[in-house]
């Protein structure tokens, strides 16, 4: 285990990665589980726009209709955004920290494991008799009344993927409490640790809410529980509350690390540091802090009354402070610097128009009095989908592009991912730009299909014909993935040359323990520190030892399939007799594989001073 | 690239000058065709904070194409390492100060125009004069009471123009949401309460826009939410008055003129009529009020909320209403008809008006 180079056959490789532990491996993981999600609810977003392309459209069936939806915000936001976030904040986030692993490897592996089991759980159900239908909100009157098993896919699906999220939030924050290198301050760390740090902490605090409502809902869906039934007592409105109480967080759980993106691209193509770092810092903080004060926002029309609506109106308002703090912020670095146009540059540079009208809308449907209009229509739509899409998957790309190299040691085609760009750019606007006014010319959101003569024709075309053009876009990445990974031209330490932060300063990829000796860090962006100064690399905090490291296991995965069991079990188990004894054996999985970590002493493996030694001359010959 | 950069800003100028030009949709489904005193509000609201964010908008803009145009690395190769700013506090006060000011400017209206559009004061008055109507929202189809009046319609909503009138809401399967676009904003029925709101239809815009105004049902709720449609008849008060009248004098089933509407009441009082009511009279407590009450179903504009008011439609729609709204309460709850019977139903129905 010493070395890398241990040469693997196919089932080899196949057996690392369900074994792994390494974040780096995990990272891999989630961007390929997370890839695969985005394309699926890509997919379910082409069959939205082919529906509605033309009114009295019979394309899809108005019940399959609302399946797709459902589908297609539910597979987004829990099974595409979250993950591919995800797996940059595990690639890069130890490695902007200086450290050789997460906190607690073992729990890595098993977060990725649960979301991954949950996903599929959650996607099976279109073979299984049916998806869910009661949109991704499932609000509880049509949830409870949805017949079939799509609704138990969503609440069984998504309390194992979103604990898989908690554990991995759990650790993302131990880790940068706790593994920082010598040197690396709070007020030191890179913006994209920052934001990934806040957002964890926002997933320990909003994922509960989600879960209870969930599990409420479990119990009255398949355990003849009555919490949301009124002819018994029971209230929908909690679930609202509940719902949204996570709901409204996770949006900012997913924009801001995609702050943290724009913000480590801004600095590092205009050659300059971070404009205001600290107020960039305390903008995080406080945008995620007033996260969670705004939920009701989503409920401006569910009759909480004057008082509780203008409250929270102007709650929601005040997070377009530290949001506007953040915009000038990132003006202001590219503002007399050396700007470089490269492809993760065209993302961020486009991102900020694209996210200024998302914003602006934002407090556009804030004015509770006028979002009685807005509320629930296409306004609505095209708003979230400007902070979403022109915020969040524009992140993502520009952050495949950007790290692409640091994960996997060579870099994707330049042209190619700006024709990228350019497709889903412009198909992007074309798309959800239009959207806005046809919400206010009256056209509710989520419907299957619209009449004739009510002046909403053309402008559906418009943008079902934009999202053809992000289709392409998708296509051309994928293509320049596929290519770049055939040539595999290797590239060194710091393909972009500009690099600031500790993850350029070490090889691309990074060997399994990351860091020979952990860097001593000088202060913000720190291997530009070391740069200026005429250095070639970071200055060891320590001396070259010996270094200790997880074993891998597959015991994470085995956790979490028998979760996906017993999952099946309770769905099944009011029609079936089989469905107990399922339960029973998922969950025997369950808990006799953490019984099985717990008796099995392992304490890892120490990788010798010899062999990384040896591994440094190996590294000087390529 | 400078030229690719002025290309891109056309079509966003082609967009802007379709908006100004007054492309705000049709008068009797778009919000930004306001027609009463609550549409106005929140179109002023939406004028200000539109007018708020496209200064932003601006200012943004000028920067971000100044340093589009100024800064932008020209050569690859070189080298120069601009100098490293780490912030301004005056810059940053400027930027966190303006916006709150604009905040402000608009927080202010906004509260203001929440607590106004919630005030139903008048509801709860005794001896008020306000005309009150319960909303009862079903899986596809709209109930409306007029409790003062005695009576009962369905999916079609008559109003008086130039008055307030007051709504309870609430939904008897599961949520929806009640939104008339051009007279205001909407408010959800809830299965466990009852919502209150007002809007007021302003007598002008309302002959302008045909008299009539397209509702939705703006909350997910199955499979048809798309096709909850309702229609909203504004007229003025005198001919609210005589239309509610002509609605109280019918106190039995209307008798059927010809044989064959003759022939079509009888199958209706065979196979319809445990659901659909044919009397205005609000006797039925309103959760036994099955499906959309049918008095004056001949006066209304709109099969089922949707189809074009003709007899072939109204022949079809009887045939298989699954086909039109896919998971509605009606399939299946009736015998199939030869369509001779749905000729003669149909016959009966149409014939069913209270007004000439």
């Amino acid at each position: 285990m010493s070395t890398i180079a241990q040469k693997k056959g196919f089932g080899g490789t196949i057996w690392d990665f369900l074994t792994t532990v390494d974040h780096k491996k995990i990272a891999i993981l989630y961007l390929i589980a997370g890839g695969f999600f985005f394309v699926v609810g890509g997919l379910e977003a082409v069959f939205i726009r082919v529906q509605l392309a033309v009114p009295n459209n019979d394309f899809v069936s108005a019940g399959a209709f609302n399946q797709i939806i459902t589908m297609h915000g539910t597979t987004m936001i829990f099974l595409a955004a979250m993950p591919l976030l995800f797996a940059f904040m595990n690639a890069v986030m130890p490695l902007q920290i200086g450290a050789r692993d997460v906190a607690f490897p073992f729990v890595n592996a098993l977060g990725f494991w649960l979301f991954f089991f949950g996903g599929i759980f959650l996607n099976l159900s279109w073979f299984l008799g049916g998806a869910p239908d009661a949109g991704w909100t499932s609000y509880a009157s049509l949830a409870i009344h949805s017949k079939g098993h799509g609704v138990d896919f969503y609440v069984l699906g998504l309390q194992i993927a979103g604990l898989g999220t908690l554990i991995g939030g759990i650790n993302f924050l131990v880790t940068i409490i706790n593994m920082r290198a010598p040197g690396m301050t709070y007020m030191r760390m890179p913006l994209f640790t920052w934001s990934t740090f806040v957002a964890s902490a926002m997933i320990l605090f909003a994922f509960p809410p989600l879960t209870v409502g969930l599990t409420l809902m479990m119990f009255d869906r398949l355990f003849g529980a009555n919490f949301f039934e009124v002819a018994m007592g029971g209230n929908t409105v909690i679930w609202e509350h509940l719902f949204w109480i996570f709901g409204h967080p996770e949006v900012y759980i997913l924009i801001l690390p995609a702050f943290g993106i724009f913000s480590e691209i801004f600095a590092i193509f205009s050659r300059k540091r971070l404009f205001g770092y600290s107020s960039m810092v305390f903008a995080t903080v406080l945008i995620g802090f007033l996260g969670f004060m705004v939920w009701a926002h989503h409920m401006f029309t569910t009759g909480l009354g004057p008082v509780a609506n203008a409250i929270f109106a102007v709650a929601t308002m005040a997070i377009g402070v530290p949001t506007g703090i953040k915009i000038f912020n990132w003006l202001f670095t590219m503002w007399g610097g050396s700007v470089k146009f490269t492809t993760p540059m065209y993302y961020a540079f486009g991102f900020i128009p694209s996210f200024v009208c998302g914003g602006v809308t934002g407090i556009m449907v804030a004015t509770a009095a006028a979002d009685y209009q807005y509320h629930d229509t296409y306004f609505v739509v095209a708003h979230f989908h400007y902070v979403i899409v022109g915020g969040v998957v524009l992140a993502i790309l520009a952050a495949t592009h950007l790290w692409w190299p640091k994960m996997f040691g060579t870099m994707l085609n330049e042209t190619l991912g700006k024709i990228t760009f350019w497709f889903f750019f412009i198909g992007f606007h074309l798309t959800f730009f239009i959207q806005h006014f046809l919400g206010l010319w009256g056209m509710p959101r989520r419907v299957f299909t619209y009449l004739p003569g009510q002046g909403f024709d053309f402008s559906n075309l418009i943008s079902s014909v934009g999202a053809a053009f992000m289709s392409i876009g998708v296509l051309v990445l994928l293509y320049n993935i596929i290519m770049t990974s055939v040539k595999n031209v290797k590239v060194g330490n710091d393909p972009w040359g500009d690099g600031r932060t500790l993850e350029w300063s070490i090889p691309s990829p990074p060997p399994f323990y990351n860091f020979k000796q952990l860097p001593l860090v000088r202060g913000l962006d720190a291997f530009w520190l070391e740069k200026m100064a005429g250095k070639k690399g970071m200055t060891p905090a320590e001396p070259l030892g010996d270094i200790h490291m997880p074993n891998a296991s597959f015991i994470p995965f085995m956790i979490s399939l028998g979760l996906f069991i017993a999952a099946f079990g309770a769905m099944y188990h009011k029609n079936h007799a089989w469905g107990l004894p399922v339960i029973i054996l998922g969950l025997l999985v369950t808990f006799g594989s953490m019984f099985l970590r717990s008796v099995k002493d392992d304490h890892g493996f120490h990788i010798h001073k010899e062999d990384l030694v040896e591994d440094n001359e190996k590294g000087a010959k390529a | 690239m400078k030229r690719l950069a002025k290309w891109r800003l056309l079509p966003l100028f082609a967009i802007l000058a379709l908006v100004l030009s007054g492309c705000r949709g049709e008068n009797f489904v778009s919000a930004l065709r306001p027609a009463g005193e609550v549409a106005d509000m929140q179109f002023g609201l939406m004028k200000l904070s539109t007018y708020v964010m496209i200064g932003v908008i601006l200012v943004v803009m000028i920067i971000f194409v100044i340093i589009f145009f100024r800064f932008r690395r020209r050569d690859d190769k070189d080298e120069t390492i601009p100098k490293q700013v780490e912030g301004s506090h005056t810059l940053e006060i400027i930027w966190t100060a303006i916006p709150i000011l604009l905040l402000l400017i608009l927080a202010v209206p906004t509260v203001s125009a929440t607590f106004r559009l919630a005030d139903v004061s008048p509801m709860d008055k005794k001896n008020s004069d306000a005309l009150v109507i319960n909303v009862r929202s079903h899986l596809y189809w709209w109930d409306f009471e007029y409790p003062d009046q005695k009576l009962v319609t369905s999916q079609e909503l008559v109003v008086p123009t130039n008055e307030r009138v007051y709504f309870n809401l609430k939904s008897l399967d599961v949520k929806h949401s009640f939104w008339i676009p051009a007279a205001g904003g909407k408010l959800d029925t809830n299965t466990d309460n009852i919502n209150k709101f007002w809007l007021e239809f302003d007598d002008k815009r309302s002959n302008e826009a045909g008299n009539l105004f397209y509702g939705k049902c703006a909350e997910l709720c199955g499979p048809s939410h798309a096709l909850m449609d309702f229609k909203v008849k504004a007229i003025s008060r005198d001919k609210f008055d005589a239309w509610v009248t002509a609605m109280q004098d019918i106190k039995e089933p209307q008798k059927a003129q010809s044989d064959l509407a003759v022939q079509g009441q009888d199958i209706f009082n065979k196979s319809c009529i445990g659901c659909h009511a044919v009397t205005p009279e609000n006797k039925m407590p309103e959760t036994a009020r099955m499906a959309p009450n049918l008095t004056n179903f001949g006066d209304r504009a709109r099969i089922a909320g949707i189809l074009d008011h003709n007899k072939e439609k109204l022949k079809q729609w009887i045939s298989n209403p699954e086909t039109y709204k896919p998971g509605n309460e009606m399939t299946g709850k009736y015998g199939e008809l030869s369509d001779q019977e749905l000729d003669a139903v149909a016959e009966y129905l149409m014939g069913l008006k209270v007004q000439e």
